[in-house]
């Protein structure tokens, strides 16, 4: 019993990843153990808790949902790109990233990768949230450490830093 | 002068490799090693059976896969039964299951075969093609089925009861024979778990050319997994390493010690000779970790007609699952912490420990105070409704009052000491409580509300919570040349923020740079002497022993920076790495003293060549005096006398909707005194988190087990864990700051707090706003709705 191997191009972060893998590798396992890339995290693989939540082609979606096959056109964001150019080595903070940092928004840091993408799109679609609406783009992921309350502080923080730097 | 950082909200360190997504959480280890091989578990279907044959030889033939394990292949102390790691006299049926199961499973989900294969997808395709023969026998599931006995779990453990034990303080039967006034309740809490959003998780590598073996596990306790990992490998302790590596969240499962997977990978790893790792999903987590809370309480209370308890009788039954790893630990608590910060003047506590055939129960973060203060709430707002008295004015007259302490309760807690209560001040807290949440002008709240055709109550809850349980914990700091400080100690960290919290309070112990400290935790290479992070003991016994071994430091720059300057030590100060004659501009540099405590002194750095211009040591003497060591460094132990005893009290206001029974939280209000808190926001951050599981466990989570042991919510799906949308919008916190006298700091835990009161808060409000007695938790709309038929007066039921 062996299983078909498939030549996939990922287009990740800006740079291309060229992975085999069998077509049943999840997006999230890829980009993980294929492409290195493990700050996107996996917490139950049936889509509900948001942990590995990356943006393909701007859109939040969840990768353990998706086969790697499935995203060879598309262009992938994941945590490790949401950093900004500034010349220094390791970049300069997001808006959301920032924001977390400022509002204690994280606790053991497993789901955050999950919310940091889930907020980057959240906040490109409306960009200047209500902390009810700030709430409703938080509410399909799940945290077991912060209860929330930071998180949303961190929402409407990250617009003006947006607004900030814009 | 350095600002003291101790108190204040400093920004996380850790923060910024979580951001950046650079953390390093167990799974993420290893992943670039093309060695690397994958574990996957074949685990019981069946909560009850006898196993009559076990054939793996269809695995083999999968490609990919490297080996397989069952019980047959696993020989010496792997072979034997799990450590039973907290025995205690009272525990007299005491078992525990075997790495994989031998002759028979007692849950769903109970390890059976262990598979080795490239990766997870070709491990888990060979697990399918193991097939195991079973003799069914008939499960035990639940407290009644457990109680009644009709069935026996382990057949030689009559009654299913692991152990039963009592205490009591005074003669409460007697009390409540002669009291004027008594109640009866009968009060239940169901099952739930940890959950945290990372798993379980273990990797593990064999060095051949040093004959060592390298562990990382996602866990609580990294020095008790380097123990048993030794024990049971037969390997010498200090042939293993254990590292905690970034940990994604444990709230009490990951103190379990060791799980079957942290004894099956270093296995494999040392017979393959290749690195091996095991990452549980998320259905694993719920059938073969670990659950908590289900126990069931008969109460009996004599009270006087001011609503003071003069007996108290309980009585309960607590489920711990199939097995007993971990011992009593959760109801010794439950029967010790339910008496809150009240003193009843008689007590009697007796509770059996009973065998079910579903996944072990070990702590979850509050560690069966959820139940006690459920119990003694819904006693206390029972005595309350019975005198028709406020429910704070019972409660007051109850109190444990603040020139009481030190107040001995006459029992003994769960570390084996006497229950005795080090300070606190409970009326000052219920004030502060009052004011937050308005309980005065709730009355008033209810008529507008209830002119509108709205249904509102509001609810208290008390709890104290013994934290900073011993025996101790150690910390090594070390000031290197270049004047940064590095500093070990053992616990584990999963995401309280320890590299931030301990790194103020060697900023401020030692007069160094915040920047200029690092933390290292849960690293058995740098600190092999530990206990772990329960019971919110962290910042207590770590943060007391950092302080310790920084203050030797401290004594030891001093003395060298002393002689170098030619000055005396009491007039030197330390402030931002600079030792200095006070009110001069002599001085040197914490680096350069570094430098000098060592006779070494090879300029490697700048630090080493600004040593030249000083002169210390005799030279008539050894270089190394007797009773000194070479380097700039201070190591200490902490070890308290016995816990110390934090305490709070939340207050919630809910509304229920008349037709749906939908309960909406309106207002939630804590108040929480742990002593000096080093960070606020750290502290504020571990009460959200709290108050956010707890209303998970009041209003959304279960386990759902049917009658023959299946879990049949065992996914993110169908448990309930609350979203954004199911927490309060905010919570009011107020801080009360008693210090605890039994350490340097006045410190006291404060990681489980925030979920110990909220089955009982919410059960208060619920019962306030609807009119009837709530007496099992957690609630649903359907439950309540259904509660509201069986309460409707019949005469107004159509």
């Amino acid at each position: 019993m062996s299983e078909q191997i498939h030549d996939v191009r990922l287009h990740v972060n800006g740079s291309v990843h060229e992975v085999r893998v069998p077509a049943r590798r999840l997006l999230s396992d890829a980009l993980r153990h294929d492409c290195g890339l493990t700050g996107t995290h996996v917490g139950c693989e049936h889509g509900v808790c948001g942990a590995c939540t990356v943006l393909v082609d701007g859109a939040p979606m969840r990768s353990c949902l998706m086969l790697a096959v499935s995203a060879v056109d598309a262009e992938i964001t994941t945590v490790e790109g949401l950093t900004e150019v500034d010349g220094t080595p390791q970049g300069r903070l997001s808006p959301v990233q920032q924001a977390f940092s400022d509002c204690h928004g994280l606790q053991c840091g497993f789901c955050t990768p999950g919310f940091l993408t889930t907020i980057t799109a959240g906040l490109e679609e409306n960009p200047d949230p209500t902390e009810d609406e700030a709430r409703e783009m938080i509410a399909g992921n799940l945290c077991r450490c912060t209860g929330y309350q930071n998180i949303v502080k961190s929402v409407l923080r990250a617009a003006e830093i947006k607004q900030e730097r814009a | 002068m350095t600002t003291k950082l101790f108190g204040t909200k400093v920004a996380r360190v850790e923060d910024q490799r979580f951001l950046r997504g650079q953390g390093r959480y167990v799974d993420d280890l290893l992943h670039d090693d093309p060695r690397l091989l994958h574990a996957a578990v074949l685990r019981s279907p069946h909560a009850h059976a006898r196993i009559t044959d076990i054939d793996v030889a269809d695995v083999l033939d999968v490609e990919g896969v490297v080996a397989v394990w069952t019980h047959d292949d696993l020989t010496d102390a792997m072979a034997e039964p799990l450590p039973l790691l907290i025995p205690h006299p009272t525990l007299t049926h005491g078992r525990t299951q075997y790495a994989l199961a031998k002759d028979e499973v007692n849950y769903v989900g109970e390890a059976i075969a262990f598979v080795v294969a490239v990766d997870r997808y070709v491990a888990e395709d060979a697990v399918a093609r193991i097939r195991v023969s079973y003799e069914h026998l008939e499960p035990v599931v639940g407290i009644d089925a457990a109680r009644a006995a009709k069935r026996l779990v382990h057949d030689d453990v009559p009654g299913n009861v692991g152990a039963r034990m009592e205490q009591e303080n005074g003669d409460a039967r007697a009390a409540i024979a002669d009291a004027p006034h008594t109640l009866v309740l009968d009060l239940d809490i169901e099952r739930s778990a940890c959950t945290p959003m990372e798993g379980r998780g273990t990797v593990a590598r064999w060095d051949p050319d040093t004959s060592r073996l390298t562990v990382w596990s996602s866990t609580q306790t990294s020095t008790g997994v380097r123990g048993c990992v030794a024990a049971k490998l037969g390997l010498d302790l200090a042939k293993v390493d254990v590292i905690t590596p970034d940990v994604g969240g444990g709230f009490g499962v990951k103190v379990v010690h060791p799980w079957p997977e942290e004894l099956l990978v270093p296995l494999a790893a040392k017979t393959l000779g290749r690195p091996v790792k095991f990452t549980e999903d998320r259905r694993e987590h719920f059938i073969s970790s670990a659950h908590e809370r289900a126990q069931q309480h008969h109460v009996e209370v004599g009270f006087d007609d001011d609503g003071r308890v003069l007996g108290l009788n309980v009585e309960f039954w607590h489920d711990h699952g199939a097995y007993t790893p971990y011992g009593l630990i959760v109801p010794i608590i439950t029967s010790t912490q339910l008496l809150g910060p009240y003193k009843p003047l008689n007590y009697r506590v007796v509770f059996e420990s009973l065998y079910t055939n579903t996944v072990i129960v070990t702590p979850y973060r509050g560690a069966g105070r959820p139940q006690g203060c459920f119990v003694m709430e819904r006693t206390m707002d029972a005595i309350a409704a019975y005198l028709g008295k406020d429910r704070t004015e019972v409660r007051s007259t109850n109190f444990i009052q603040p020139d009481e302490f030190p107040y001995e309760h006459g029992l003994i807690f769960q570390d084996g000491r006497e229950l005795t209560y080090d300070s606190g001040d409970y009326p000052a807290s219920l004030e502060k409580l009052k004011a937050l949440v308005g309980w005065d002008e709730f009355e008033d709240f209810r008529a507008e509300m209830a002119a509108q055709g709205r249904r509102v109550g509001i609810g208290l809850a008390c709890y104290v919570e013994g934290t900073g349980v011993g025996p101790y914990e150690g910390a090594h700091v070390h000031v290197e040349t270049s004047g940064k400080v590095k500093v070990a100690t053992g616990l584990t960290t999963q995401g309280q923020g320890h590299q931030t919290a301990f790194a103020q309070i060697v900023a401020d112990t030692l007069g160094v740079r915040f920047e200029d400290v690092e933390i290292t935790t849960g690293d058995t290479r740098k600190m092999p002497y530990a206990v772990g992070t329960f019971a919110s003991r962290a910042a207590v016994m770590s943060g007391s022993a950092i302080h310790l071994a920084a203050l030797r430091a401290k004594e030891k720059a001093l003395r060298i920076a002393a002689e170098a300057l030619e000055a005396a030590e009491e007039d030197l100060e330390i402030v931002d790495g600079v030792v200095s004659v006070r009110g001069t501009d002599t001085s040197i540099d914490l680096g350069t003293v570094a430098v000098l405590s060592n006779p070494l002194r090879y300029a490697f750095d700048e630090a080493s060549k600004a040593a030249t211009q000083f002169s210390v040591g005799d030279p008539g003497k050894p270089p190394v005096a007797e009773d000194d060591e070479p380097g700039l460094e201070g190591k200490d132990f902490y070890s308290p006398p016995r816990s110390t005893f934090a305490n709070g009290m939340h207050a919630v206001i809910v509304e229920t909707d008349p037709d749906t029974a939908e309960i909406t939280i309106l207002k939630y209000a804590v108040v929480h005194d742990c002593g000096h808190l080093i960070n606020p926001m750290i502290v504020e951050g571990q009460i959200h988190g709290g108050v956010a599981q707890g209303v998970g466990g009041a209003l959304y989570e279960r386990m759902a087990y049917d009658e023959s042991g299946q879990l049949l919510n065992a996914s993110f799906m169908d448990f309930l864990m609350p979203y954004a949308s199911e927490v309060p919008t905010s919570i009011d916190i107020d801080h009360l700051e008693t210090p605890s006298p039994l350490n340097p700091l006045g410190i006291k835990g404060a990681g489980e707090a925030g979920v110990i009161p909220s089955a009982a808060v919410f059960a208060a409000a619920i019962e306030d706003a609807e009119g009837f007695p709530i007496t099992a938790m957690p609630i649903s709309p359907s439950e309540l709705y259904a509660l509201r038929l069986t309460h409707a007066d019949p005469e107004e039921t159509p």
